[in-house]
């Protein structure tokens, strides 16, 4: 196995409602591989199969058919609670909606993947304190989520991607629900993130301009994938 | 993931839903409460009974004439209960004891001698009614009791002032009283009452006694029903048995008998040789036989019914724990749908089915307990104002409280799973995106 390959899918299937009337392919032959340290984008329309993609990447979902194999683990094989511990340890999370959880300040939603890794409590403060600092949010740390302004939230929510120190990051639309300037400015910490801390970065959008920021572009298009080309930047 | 991480996961969703909480809380707090008050009532309740006949003399042995259960003999008497109709000419009219049936100081006497080693004192009575004691404008209500001399020491009358009837006192006929410290106080004050002559009056009769002594007064008297005023308590005035035959005009020989044993006897058998020695005085009587018994047996008797008792009750009262805990299982299952999202943000950090399982078991654990603490404290408030109620002293028991704290868990444990194991089991992907 290579191991400069962070991700690599071979014929990966996903289908719904198997054997159902309805039964609904939704990723054709996917194969997709991603070096380490590189940061790449998948675009596509809405429909195209990018959620499933990415739900598959994030080790939130199993495909139907196919191998895939995230930082040399091969997934699938693994029940239920060692795609909990992947997850956990291997998969940074980036939602547009933010997702942190309510009523629990910016620092303790940044701790909350180290709780579940077991982190003792002054190491992961220290690391949580520190991450918050990274993206700017020190001053913010105690503030709970509806204290905090869109472009605030997913830098809070960048730090707590960054909490266990994961193989990857995987942003699902990061700026969809900022302005253009704070989407900016979340694109900046990306970017920063790739190139001081050599992080392997996958961007799930639908914006071309975006992901010509990125060095390899993905096209999908009803779950194939139908072009790779170099971003233009 | 640690256990004060997920108290205080649980804590901070339990403030931040007060209302709820608190609701949810009030159905534990009142089902514990009732239980914890129900059962201190009873306890307390059975103490004091229990209490009240040990002070009566708990080690003694009764012996009493009683009628013949069955007609011819006692096998008989299942079956006349099985087949009433058929043999109702054999169920017999209730008899009148006779002189003949009663049991005579001579037999008395012949048993003692016979179980010298078993036999400490016997205790023999009349009861002859109440009475009211006058002098000018001072009174006393008293109850009078013919009574042998072994009647002080069977039944623990302490003389705190002259001395107790004699056996001299008895063969004499004396017209000898032993009144309670009570009465002394009311009748002579501080003046000293033994040698005094004291008037009862009974109905139209006026008798005239001697004190000889005066004893010392129960104090935890169980004064059920109105309260009596302290001079209007009736007490108890002790005289000769023979002087209180002669008084009543009753016949010789007695319908009952109370035997303190010695220490170390097994009563057990002591009572059923006591038992086959009256048998043989009364094996020609068709009518009467003596039946011995101890009060021993009476209490275990009654001890269980009113546990029994308090036991039903409490059960009924944990009827509202179930409740409480459907209520708590209610809003698990609310907050859960509520916090949909939640679950799987935890889901897709890298939470284990089991963390999330563990964090909303927690919670309901938490809300068990609490309601838990608060009923045990209501209850026992409940419990010692019923008891105060009821004129018994309140005894709170550590075992009913740490069984009511253990209880509440299990409660929090049993209705909190099955919604803890709904949120754990959620996919996270679906979770993600409930709105």
């Amino acid at each position: 196995m290579n191991s400069e390959n962070m991700i690599l899918m071979q014929d990966i299937v996903k289908r719904f409602f198997i054997g159902c009337p309805n039964e609904l392919q939704v990723l054709d032959h996917i194969g997709l591989d991603v070096r380490a340290g590189e940061f790449v984008s998948i675009v596509g329309e809405s429909g195209s199969g990018k959620s499933t993609l990415m739900n598959i990447i994030g080790a939130l979902d199993r495909p139907t058919e196919g191998e895939y194999i995230l930082d040399g683990v091969d997934m699938g094989t693994l029940d239920d609670n060692k795609l909990s511990d992947i997850r956990n340890a291997k998969v940074g999370f980036v939602f547009q909606t933010f997702n942190l959880v309510p009523r629990t300040t910016a620092l303790k939603n940044v701790e909350l993947p180290m709780l579940y890794a077991g982190v003792s409590r002054t190491k992961r403060t220290a690391r949580a304190k520190e991450l918050l600092r990274l993206v700017g949010m020190e001053e913010r740390m105690t503030h709970m989520p509806n204290e905090l302004s869109g472009g605030q939230k997913q830098r809070v929510a960048i730090a707590r991607a960054m909490a266990n120190d994961p193989a990857i990051i995987l942003a699902d639309e990061p700026t969809g629900a900022l302005d253009s300037v704070t989407g900016r400015l979340v694109m900046d910490i990306f970017h920063s993130l790739h190139k001081e801390s050599g992080k392997t970065i996958v961007l799930i959008t639908h914006s071309q301009e975006l992901a010509e920021e990125t060095e390899r572009i993905i096209s999908l298009k009803d779950g194939r994938i139908t072009g790779v080309r170099k971003g233009s930047n | 993931m640690d256990m004060f991480e997920n108290l205080s996961l649980a804590i901070g969703s339990l403030k931040a839903n007060k209302m709820r909480t608190l609701l949810t809380l009030l159905g534990i707090v009142i089902g514990i409460a009732s239980v914890i008050g129900i059962m201190t009532v009873g306890s307390s309740m059975t103490d004091s009974i229990l209490g009240a006949i040990q002070g009566m003399g708990a080690g003694n042995i009764t012996a009493s004439v009683q009628q013949r259960s069955g007609e011819e003999d006692d096998g008989d008497f299942a079956a006349d209960a099985v087949l009433p109709g058929g043999r109702s000419e054999s169920i017999s009219v209730q008899a009148t004891p006779t002189i003949s049936d009663r049991v005579t100081d001579q037999m008395i006497s012949d048993f003692r001698e016979n179980f010298p080693d078993q036999i400490e004192n016997i205790s023999l009575s009349e009861s002859v009614g109440s009475g009211q004691v006058k002098d000018g404008r001072k009174y006393a209500n008293v109850s009078v009791t013919g009574t042998n001399s072994g009647y002080g020491a069977v039944n623990d009358i302490k003389i705190v002032n002259g001395r107790y009837i004699k056996d001299a006192d008895i063969s004499a006929s004396r017209n000898v009283a032993v009144v309670s410290d009570k009465f002394a106080k009311s009748i002579f004050g501080s003046q000293e009452p033994v040698g005094e002559q004291i008037k009862i009056y009974q109905g139209e009769q006026i008798y005239v006694y001697a004190v000889i002594g005066v004893y010392e007064s129960e104090t935890s008297n169980i004064v059920m029903g109105a309260p009596v005023a302290e001079k209007d308590i009736r007490t108890n005035l002790y005289i000769p048995v023979s002087a209180a035959k002669s008084w009543n005009g009753s016949e010789s020989g007695y319908m009952s008998f109370t035997i303190r044993t010695r220490v170390g006897v097994d009563t057990d058998a002591f009572l059923a040789q006591a038992q086959s020695y009256f048998d043989r005085y009364y094996a020609r009587n068709q009518n009467f036989e003596v039946s011995v018994s101890s009060m021993e047996s009476l209490m275990n008797a009654i001890g269980s019914i009113l546990d029994a008792l308090s036991l039903g009750l409490a059960m009924i009262a944990a009827i509202s724990l179930i409740v409480g805990g459907v209520g708590i299982m209610n809003i698990l299952l609310v907050s859960i749908t509520e916090r949909t999202k939640e679950i799987g943000i935890r889901k897709a950090l890298g939470a284990k089915n089991a963390a999330i399982r563990v964090q909303f078991i927690t919670e309901s654990i938490i809300i068990c307990l609490i309601g838990g603490v608060i009923g045990i404290v209501g209850g026992i408030g409940l419990g010692l104002i019923g008891s105060q109620i009821l004129g018994f002293q309140a005894h709170p028991s550590v075992f009913t409280i740490l069984l009511a704290l253990g209880v509440s868990m299990l409660i929090g444990i049993f209705f909190g799973y099955y919604p803890a194991n709904k949120a754990a089991r959620m996919d996270p992907i679906e979770a993600l995106r409930y709105e």
